[in-house]
């Protein structure tokens, strides 16, 4: 009798976990209308992008002819002159350094200072985490004035150094936020492991810590690397030198002179907007981890 | 527990290694970015050409922008576009971006894919994103204006960053096609956060999908919708970019889109063809924006506080 029951409850829950298992939506047409939003909204996203990579594959005649059309053959000729007619390459390595330094300098020292903030107990623990919790929701352009008077005194002013140093300051709070959630769940236990075996204090953060950290470092690296890369800002007030310009910067340069020509403007906006693309799409997981660092904690 | 261990340790001799850990963040973050806003805040008492400004003048510079002409009228406007910008992209990319939010939670095929998707063009710069667009906008190339011909609404056609009562929006609407990923992906992960449990006892109970996010998502929501608007509203008053790469850094036509980031700009640095640069000014310009920014993430954090 009572196995009859269980079996009669199991087929009840079974059925349940079916009925449920169609999760939050209740019905086929709820199923297909978000489909159909969800794909609107991805052509609307996708479409302006798309225009530009095809468009810059155009001549001149074609983007005016036929703007929607395809590019009737692959035509690299827009690309060709703007690499002629521009230093493009020199613009790109200037990008490269200026952000892999920074983020070099930002994963060192909010490393450093995470490790200190995240296992010591000290007196001004709780304010210093909160002093450089703090610049995550100052904007550092509100300091621009002055930063141009320490770089001319500094005389880094047309220097790339200037912009390694202003990204480093900028991710730092991030750095250290994503860093210290991370190192707060590596149990104590290792660092007194490592104090047991005669560790100096360094010792353990370099020896014992930093080869926990990859994941945490390559989520602070990807959530720097995109606002670096892109900044038009601070290169647009410390860099007056063409030799020294940022994609960003020289894309607005080589805009407002080729202004006319369509076909050399998309393939100069194609150029600057696929790498950061194609590096957000693979590494996007971490960009979301460090996105949300913050929210998670509340 | 905590407590007391911190009062044990913090008896003991001073440990400086903590400090040598410690500086060299400190060091340039106080130096480069914190000590900067500072020392801009203090420019704005000094006046004079050049990039430092010598001569003391208490507050003139803030008397010069709240009552005089041009100053204070092209500060209220900046302060009024500011708020209409941030009103608007809140509806755009925020609301939005709830709505885009709670369908990709549902459990639907490709929801990672839609989440990258979403978030692509948050990875190009806003200059690149400007350009596009007002490239898409301009009547020369006309792309735009071709589309709305096609599905017959052709009759509204405008100069869309040239017509100072479309610019605005116009710009706003960029902005949330180029941000729509971030309050996307705080939405998500908040919403995948919530216990299943909850959700599936509602769902026992009854409770239709609208219940459902009205009052379950909706207020377990709350501390995210407060994050959410804080990057929106610091990045709307210090926004800068996408005025100088769809309508320039006058804030064309007639300062419609004349925004505080703009008029920092043109009153800092100065214009190619007039105006020319007050940096004293422009500190006073950057120390208002500073007050507001505060004033706006207090506000964000205290009616938005998680509620236990």
């Amino acid at each position: 009798m009572n196995r009859n029951k269980d079996l009669k409850n199991y087929k009840h829950d079974l059925n349940y976990l079916n009925h449920s298992s169609s999760g939050r939506l209740r019905s086929n047409t709820g199923y297909v209308f978000t489909y159909i939003i969800l794909i609107i909204q991805s052509l609307v996203i996708i479409y302006p992008i798309f225009l530009t990579i095809t468009t810059s594959l155009k001549t001149n005649r074609q983007i005016f002819k036929n703007p929607f059309g395809m590019p009737t053959d692959f035509n690299l000729g827009n690309y060709i002159k703007l690499f002629e007619k521009a230093n493009y390459v020199k613009y790109f390595l200037n990008s490269l350094i200026v952000s892999v330094s920074a983020i070099l300098i930002i994963l060192i020292v909010s490393s450093l200072a995470s490790y200190a903030l995240s296992k010591y107990k000290f007196f001004g623990n709780k304010f210093l985490s909160l002093y450089f919790l703090a610049g995550l929701m100052i904007p550092i352009r509100l300091g621009t004035i002055n930063i141009m008077q320490i770089f001319q005194t500094m005389h880094l002013y047309n220097n790339l150094l200037s912009l390694i140093i202003i990204y480093s300051a900028m991710g730092i709070p991030a750095g250290i936020l994503i860093f210290s959630g991370f190192m707060k769940e590596i149990p104590d236990e290792l660092n007194d492991s490592g104090r047991v075996d005669g560790c100096s204090e360094f010792g353990i953060f370099r020896k014992i810590i930093v080869p926990l950290l990859g994941p945490a470092i390559v989520v602070v690296a990807v959530y720097n690397l995109i606002p670096i890369w892109n900044d038009f800002w601070f290169p647009m007030v410390l860099i007056n030198n063409e030799n020294l310009m940022t994609v960003p910067l020289a894309t607005a340069k080589l805009f407002g002179q080729y202004e006319t020509d369509y076909g050399i403007i998309f393939a100069l906006l194609t150029s600057a907007a696929v790498p950061p693309m194609v590096l957000f799409i693979t590494l996007s997981k971490y960009f979301v981890k460090g996105l949300t660092a913050g929210a998670v904690k509340g | 527990m905590n407590l007391s261990k911190i009062e044990k340790n913090s008896f003991k001799k001073f440990r400086w290694y903590i400090l040598w850990f410690l500086l060299p963040a400190l060091i340039i973050y106080t130096v480069f970015m914190i000590l900067p806003l500072f020392n801009s805040m203090r420019m704005s008492f000094y006046t004079g050409p050049g990039i430092v400004p010598k001569e003391f003048i208490g507050f003139g510079n803030y008397i010069k922008l709240f009552t005089q002409f041009p100053f204070n009228i092209r500060l209220s406007n900046a302060l009024l576009n500011n708020i209409k910008l941030f009103i608007m992209v809140m509806f755009f990319q925020n609301l939005i971006g709830f709505f885009f939010a709670i369908l990709i939670t549902r459990k639907i095929k490709g929801t990672k894919f839609f989440r990258t998707l979403f978030f692509i063009p948050t990875a190009l710069s806003v200059i690149v994103v400007g350009f596009i667009f007002s490239l898409i906008l301009n009547p020369v190339w006309g792309i735009f204006d071709r589309l709305l011909e096609f599905i017959g609404f052709g009759a509204y056609i405008t100069p869309w960053l040239g017509n100072p009562k479309t610019a605005l929006v116009a710009i706003a609407l960029v902005v949330a096609w180029h941000n729509i990923g971030i309050p996307v992906v705080f939405f998500t992960a908040a919403i995948d956060g919530i216990s299943e449990d909850v959700l599936e006892a509602a769902r026992i109970d009854g409770v239709s999908l609208s219940g459902e996010v009205r009052h379950i998502i909706f207020p377990l929501l709350k501390p995210t919708i407060g994050i959410v608007s804080i990057l929106t509203f610091v990045g709307n008053f210090s926004e800068f970019e996408i005025v100088y790469s769809m309508t320039g850094i006058s804030g064309s036509p007639e300062f419609a889109t004349d925004i505080f980031g703009s008029l920092f700009y043109r009153t800092t640095f100065g214009t190619t063809m007039n105006v020319v640069s007050d940096v004293g000014l422009g500190a006073a310009i950057a120390t208002i924006m500073f007050m507001i920014i505060l004033i706006g993430v207090l506000f964000f954090l205290r009616i938005f506080k998680r509620e236990v």
